[in-house]
């Protein structure tokens, strides 16, 4: 474990790490509790030491939407009524879940997606130039998870 | 878990309001909330005099982003008359008007107070639709959620795709809770919708005539309701009439100390019980079919309260979405998880049914000014338990009611029991 980096456990420090294409949660040393997005201290034990941990990116998908009205930042990269988004939360193997985009679906046809369906982790580049950023993305695993 | 202690004095409402609920341009906050407390000012049955007021509570999402005004509740005291009494400002997201409703309770059971007004107030129409949107989104998770792309419908959305998964319900059922609760609006004339969804159906048809545009060929509502121009996809499986509008609105209640009710009224409603509890991003709950927060809330309540679900007359629920009523009549105990669906289709939870929910229009119809939503709740009550609802009104005495206010996905969860003892 001691190879990981000692970055801040902030969402600032998440971020940097998708920008490196590492979806990296929390774990408390004291109690093993896993925390995905990451957290600065344990909520189970309340224990303060908690380490840098890589998840493996494999899971199923848990819930998701298609977004037809979309906020000004989606509105903005061109989605909107006629160009809908899928968003939605994804049940990692190691039991933690997480909000994210969804790519590789259609969001069309949002009745066709199912509960479950086995996903992996994409780090999705937004945006360009200087406001290029990694968004945290999953997208269907064809191996069985 | 938080123990649900009895009050150390009891509570009780003598009084409750509300502005019009709607969307009015040229109104502000204070315009609306002096409304409201005109409405409350004329329901204490034996008149009220403002000065025997000592502190207000106001619910009030963002005032801030909303109209480019924080500080909003001495604001609010301010045009009501009450300086310089304490004004405290309470923000939980849409539960703000239910956490404020509690702190006021709590306030009068320390004993520091007698009499207390809790007020809610929203401006919300100034801002173009987008904007609204991202501002209700700040009530989630900035960091992790929203980042995602996730909306306020969207997560409602969600966590519908995970009942429907688990359950077996179908968007259509959905629907059923925007006919029923868009019904029971069409009786208050106080709702921002008053109108019944085949009545708004028929209009949207005369209109069509009138204006020789294509007749539309609805021959139900729920042809109405599959259509995608008329009832637009917003978050799949959500469509409009599945979600609340954005709404300019106020309310108001008057709560005394138990001892000095006959003082404003021989028919007080006494609160009964009270409880709260917090939740984590969606992402974070075990299982995202139900909301914990509210599960809790209502345990206390019921626990401080001395009774059951089954004791329950009539209820008025967060509604933000049709989904969020199914789960709450599960999340209060009303029907078992899995249930609730079924009971919004069979009727159930009508007006006329064995448990109605949201007799006043709920937030889908009556409106959802977010800040003010929970005291409008109240309002309620308040009407129904004391038989002054009108058309709306329900057939039966109502001993025993409850509110269920929810902000954002259930991070917040706030319940009350409210009893009738003449």
């Amino acid at each position: 474990m001691s190879e990981q980096p000692q970055r801040p456990f902030t969402a600032a420090s998440f971020n940097q790490f998708l920008e490196e294409d590492k979806l990296m949660g929390s774990r408390c040393t004291e109690c093993e509790g896993l925390y995905l997005p990451p957290r600065a201290l344990c909520p189970q034990c309340h224990s303060q030491n908690l380490e840098w941990v890589e998840m493996g990116g494999r899971g199923k998908l848990a819930a998701f939407t298609s977004i037809y009205i979309a906020p000004t930042a989606m509105n903005a990269l061109g989605f909107g009524r006629s160009h809908p988004y899928l968003t939605g939360v994804v049940e990692l193997n190691e039991g933690v879940k997480i909000s994210a985009r969804l790519l590789g679906l259609d969001a069309q046809k949002p009745e066709e997606i199912q509960i479950g369906t086995p996903m992996q982790v994409a780090f999705l580049r937004q945006g360009e130039g200087e406001n290029q950023k990694t968004v945290l993305a999953f997208r269907p695993n064809a191996a069985k998870v | 878990m938080t123990p649900s202690s009895p009050l150390s004095r009891g509570v009780a409402m003598v009084g409750a309001g509300m502005s019009k609920f709607g969307a009015f341009k040229g109104k502000s906050s204070r315009d609306l909330f002096v409304e409201a407390f005109k409405h409350l000012s004329a329901s204490v049955d034996k008149g009220l005099d403002p000065e025997v007021i000592e502190s207000v509570y106001i619910g009030n999402y963002s005032s801030d982003l909303f109209e480019h005004q924080g500080h909003t509740a001495p604001i609010m005291a301010d045009a009501i008359g009450l300086v310089p009494r304490p004004a405290i400002r309470v923000e939980d997201a849409c539960a703000s008007g239910g956490v404020a409703l509690r702190q006021g309770v709590m306030a009068i059971a320390s004993g520091m107070v007698d009499v207390v007004l809790v007020g809610g107030v929203e401006k919300m129409t100034d801002l173009p639709t987008a904007a609204v949107t991202d501002t209700l989104a700040t009530a989630a998770d900035t960091l992790y959620e929203v980042s995602a792309g996730f909306t306020f419908p969207g997560f409602y959305a969600a966590m519908a795709t995970a009942y429907m998964h688990k359950y077996g319900m179908q968007p259509e059922h959905l629907m059923n809770v925007a006919l029923k609760n868009h019904e029971n609006g069409a009786l208050n004339p106080l709702a921002q919708f008053n109108v019944s969804i085949p009545d708004w159906m028929q209009s949207r048809i005369a209109s069509a005539e009138r204006k020789g545009r294509p007749v539309p060929t609805w021959e139900s509502p729920w042809d109405f309701l599959h259509d995608d121009q008329a009832n637009p996809m917003i978050a799949w499986p959500l469509r409009l009439f599945d979600c609340s509008p954005i709404t300019d609105g106020a309310a108001a209640v008057l709560l005394v100390a138990e001892q000095r009710a006959k003082e404003f009224s021989d028919h007080p409603i006494h609160i009964l019980g009270s409880g709260q509890a917090s939740d984590y991003a969606l992402h974070d709950r075990q299982d995202l079919t139900h909301i914990a927060a509210a599960q809790r809330a209502a345990q206390q309540a019921y626990q401080m309260a001395g009774v059951t679900a089954e004791d329950i007359r009539i209820a008025e629920v967060h509604d933000c979405f049709t989904i969020a009523e199914i789960i709450a009549t599960e999340d209060l105990g009303f029907f078992k998880p899995g249930d609730g669906y079924k009971m919004a289709e069979d009727g159930v939870t009508a007006r006329y049914g064995a448990k109605p929910i949201n007799t006043s229009g709920g937030l889908k119809a009556k409106g959802h000014p977010v800040g003010a939503s929970g005291v409008g709740q109240a309002v309620e009550i308040w009407k129904q338990m004391r038989t002054q609802a009108g058309g709306r009104q329900v057939d039966r005495e109502v001993p025993l009611a409850l509110t269920h206010n929810v902000g954002a996905t259930g991070s917040t969860c706030v319940v009350h029991i409210y009893e009738r003892r003449d």
